[in-house]
């Protein structure tokens, strides 16, 4: 895995791959638009007010799908050191958290109409809210030192902790039944969802997640510019601070 | 042009389907600005820094 994983070679596989990898994105969510608001039909119960859903559960997925990422690269960046997993962990918090705030939002745009209220203190919306802090408290605790390796390690110690909420808000809705509808896809028996909503649904779905893996890619390859950057204005600067002023180089001696 | 307002009235829910489709093409497009901003920014210090030292 070290092989796939060494820096030099991500730019040049990410370089091949994300053109592909975000028009492909571009292409399925332009799908998935159309066929969630024009081809799916409306609900017997739900009305139109059902669209809501083809952004509200994706949304919804990317956000634990973000989170497991963010902690899986967090431990390999704990146990092996590894240099692209910690910029990986470090690149897809906002983006997950950005995913949680259009699942909250959305959710309570869905729960007006449907419920009579915009929020309630339910174990699914709680443990999500929980998720949507984690990810800011993960983003403010990497960015609060100096060191940004020593950042990364504190980030991924929260992160580990963290992933104890993902089953709470996977089985949220079976253990507390509350307002919140219990899983109609991912279940036991298969989904209980019409077909003609479950395509639009998986389409969508996977556009929110190749648009999230070219995110993940350009932020990756921002990163390790950024750290080329700071290695060398702080050799830059050292070679300045070491050099005694109007003494003649020796001969050989590195630039 | 009547089935353009139609559409738009999302049989009257439009006021809640549109908001959370806005709030989602604005955070995916708040996504794609402030990644391929920080990386065309990383990207062109480098080039700066690179040719200065050349």
């Amino acid at each position: 895995m070290h092989r796939f994983a060494n820096p030099a070679r991500f730019m040049r596989i990410s370089t091949a791959v994300l053109p592909w990898c975000g028009a492909l994105a571009g292409l399925l969510l332009a799908t998935g638009l159309v066929l969630a608001l024009f081809v799916a039909p409306a609900d017997y119960q739900q009305g139109e007010a059902v669209r809501i859903m083809y952004v509200h559960v994706p949304a919804a997925w990317m956000a634990s799908f973000v989170y497991a990422v963010m902690a899986g690269a967090s431990a390999v960046g704990l146990i092996w050191r590894h240099p692209l997993a910690d910029i990986a962990a470090r690149a897809a918090a906002p983006l997950g958290a950005g995913f949680t705030l259009v699942c909250l939002v959305s959710g309570s745009l869905w729960g007006e109409p449907m419920w009579g209220t915009w929020w309630v203190w339910d174990a699914r919306l709680t443990s999500v809210l929980v998720l949507f802090f984690l990810y800011l408290g993960y983003i403010a605790l990497v960015n609060a030192f100096d060191d940004p390796s020593r950042g990364t390690r504190a980030g991924a110690v929260l992160a580990l902790v963290g992933v104890v909420n993902l089953p709470i808000i996977k089985f949220s809705v079976d253990w507390w039944n509350t307002l919140h509808q219990p899983a109609s896809v991912f279940r036991l028996g298969g989904p209980t969802i019409a077909a003609s909503m479950l395509w639009p649904l998986l389409i969508m779905a996977l556009g929110f997640t190749l648009f999230f893996v070219t995110m993940l890619m350009v932020r990756m390859r921002a990163a390790l510019l950024a750290a080329r950057l700071r290695a060398l204005r702080m050799a830059a600067s050292e070679d300045e601070a070491r050099a005694p002023r109007r003494r003649p180089r020796a001969v050989g001696e590195a630039d | 042009m009547d089935w353009v307002a139609h559409f738009l009235a999302m049989g009257g829910y439009a006021r809640f389907v549109w908001p959370a489709y806005g709030a989602a093409f604005a955070v995916l497009l708040w996504m794609l600005v402030d990644s391929v901003g920080s990386y065309r920014k990383a990207r062109r210090e480098l080039d700066a820094l690179e040719r200065r030292s050349r």
